[in-house]
């Protein structure tokens, strides 16, 4: 039995929009295989739990209803860690300048 | 057929258009092609004092114009003798949201709040969600945007991820979408549904609130060194950016300042494949977005596109994903500046085009956009990564996009590639006749609107049509 989310907590709900055979005639052949899928995050309007179908309030005050796919998501985006691509682009710059200047001054 | 199936709300569009901008587009037919473009920007009723002055009252605009003095040292340093131009920077990135985005937003949501409506949609996976859900969180007006966000594996781009984050934080409803041109029925929907404004990116408000922005950079930098600049890099996509700017700098008096729009070159890459959706580290300013607007406006979420970039370039180039990353990093770190890398698309080409100006003259970068988790090449770049994309450094030229991305190892390696104008000018028209219906027949004002559209004379323009319906049949 899963337990279910209360009324009024900040969840997201997933539905599909389109299945792969109601794609528009023009997508590529890889867009076409796959649904067109929708997410959205809203207050939930009556307990629910997670994989259910569920409603939510959502920021605009729309109605909506949709399987419970998250409870309070969260933002996963960041940076990750640096890259070393990038790490020596600022000291050869400063370097390249510095001799420059070096070079002017003699 | 459904009532809200695709095909039934598509065969809606023109009337739910209508309703959602409250323009009649039909109005401004003088042709079969033509429209009176110039009629119908100034219908809307503002000039640039009263997009200033709307502009001021959410704190859009008036943005610092940044001298970069220590890029333009570097490209002084790889430049022949007496030639580097001084490279001066406008600092986008200072409005509210955070990029020029806001200025049109303002225009935008000002509109819809004047004319009543109880909200705003955009259809944006860009720094335009947030700079909507922004001006809309302050007129109080509810406020709706369509991302498409994530491929079929769940996988989100960090650039969008960050614009959701943002738009909710300005208290818009996010409506995340998987890949695919479809997201366009969603949002005709949501707008039939809801009544809402249609803040479409291609509106005569939205193109017109950019118009301050070149009117800013050329006032600035008149102000400062009594001259106006010799060139204007501005990063181009949909063609807003280059028309509204272009406008602004006409309206300042700024006539001579040549135009050039710069794109990342992600030739390869289908827009809307979802396979290709993650293999792109840039979300916007690429040739995806410009090459198909600059030679078909008319594409857009509006029935005439009040951005037509074409009319108003006067070179266009593109540089790789790699070149933008290394000026982003170098943007940071020798002008003290950290800003999003698809706005410093422009800078990498002006860096370039600096070289080849003389030491005199002024070449102004018409935007920056704020960076942050996601919006920044290091979460570009791990993602690429993730996607199985190689990232070296080496001769950016030699990058595949959606194979591999090559960062410069030295600052000589950035370069521009021309796209030949009179190329993407064929196409437009190309595209134009594919446009017309069988029984329409071109008149007087069609080739003078299609002339207007290319800049070319209409005798050039008879003689590229006669052509193309030679090969077509």
């Amino acid at each position: 039995m899963t337990e279910k989310i209360g009324k009024g907590v900040w969840v997201e709900i997933h539905n599909i929009v389109l299945q792969p055979g109601e794609r528009a005639p023009q997508v590529p052949v890889d867009t076409a295989k796959v649904p067109l899928e929708m997410c959205v995050k809203g207050f939930l309007a009556e307990p629910a739990a997670v994989g259910e179908e569920a409603g939510i309030v959502t920021a605009a005050g729309r109605r909506l209803r949709g399987r419970l796919s998250a409870v309070n998501p969260a933002y996963q985006h960041g940076f990750g860690p640096p890259v070393p691509e990038l790490s020596m682009i600022g000291q050869e710059l400063r370097r390249l300048l510095a001799e420059r200047e070096l070079r002017d001054e003699s | 057929m459904k009532a809200d199936s695709y095909q039934a709300i598509m065969a809606q569009r023109n009337e739910i258009m209508r309703q959602s901008v409250g323009i009649d587009y039909q109005k401004y037919a003088t042709g079969v092609l033509a429209f009176d473009y110039e009629g119908l920007m100034a219908d809307t009723g503002y000039d640039i004092d009263r997009i200033r002055e709307v502009q001021r009252r959410t704190a859009v605009g008036a943005t610092p114009l940044v001298e970069l003095p220590n890029l333009t040292r570097l490209a002084r340093l790889l430049a022949p003798s007496g030639h580097g131009a001084r490279i001066f920077v406008k600092d986008e990135a200072a409005n509210p949201s955070g990029s020029f985005k806001d200025r049109r937003a303002s225009l935008s949501v000002h509109e819809a709040r004047q004319r009543g409506y109880p909200g705003v949609i955009a259809a944006t996976s860009g720094n335009y969600g947030a700079a909507i859900a922004s001006q809309a969180a302050k007129a109080g007006l509810r406020c709706i945007i369509v991302q498409e966000a994530f491929d079929s594996q769940g996988i989100a781009q960090p650039e969008i991820a960050e614009k959701t984050r943002a738009c909710e934080a300005y208290g818009a409803e996010v409506i995340r979408l998987s890949v695919g041109p479809e997201l366009f029925y969603v949002f005709l929907k949501l707008l039939k549904e809801t009544g809402y404004f249609n803040a479409s990116l291609y509106t005569p408000y939205a193109v017109q609130g950019i118009e301050t922005l070149g009117y800013e950079l050329a006032q600035q930098l008149y102000e400062r060194e009594r001259v106006f600049p010799d060139a204007v890099v501005v990063t181009h996509a949909g063609g807003g950016n280059v028309t509204g700017t272009a406008r602004g700098l006409i309206e300042a008096g700024a006539i001579h300042s040549r135009i050039i729009a710069a794109s990342v070159d992600l030739s390869g890459l289908h827009m809307a494949s979802d396979h290709d959706f993650n293999r792109k580290s840039f979300t916007t300013g690429h040739t995806g977005f410009s090459l198909p607007f600059t030679t078909w406006p008319d594409r857009a979420d509006v029935p005439r596109n009040a951005a037509r970039a074409l009319r108003y370039i006067d070179r266009f180039v593109t540089v790789t994903q790699g070149e933008v990353f290394y000026i982003t990093q170098a943007l940071a770190e020798l002008e003290g500046l950290e800003r999003g890398p698809a706005g410093n698309t422009s800078l990498a080409a002006a860096f370039v085009i600096a070289q080849a100006l003389r030491e005199e003259q002024i070449v102004v970068v018409q935007e920056t956009e704020y960076t942050g988790a996601g919006k920044h090449p290091i979460a570009q770049l791990n993602l690429a990564r993730r996607m199985g994309i190689e990232i070296r450094r080496g001769d950016p030229k030699a990058g595949k996009p959606g194979q591999s991305i090559v960062i410069p190892e030295s600052p000589e390696q950035l370069a521009v590639a021309e796209v030949d104008l009179m190329r993407v000018r064929h196409s437009y028209l190309h595209n134009a006749l594919q446009s017309l219906q069988k029984q329409d027949t071109l008149t007087a004002a069609d080739y003078a609107f299609l002339a207007a559209e290319t800049r070319l004379d209409p005798t050039t323009v008879e003689e590229m049509i006669d052509e193309l319906i030679g090969q077509t049949g």
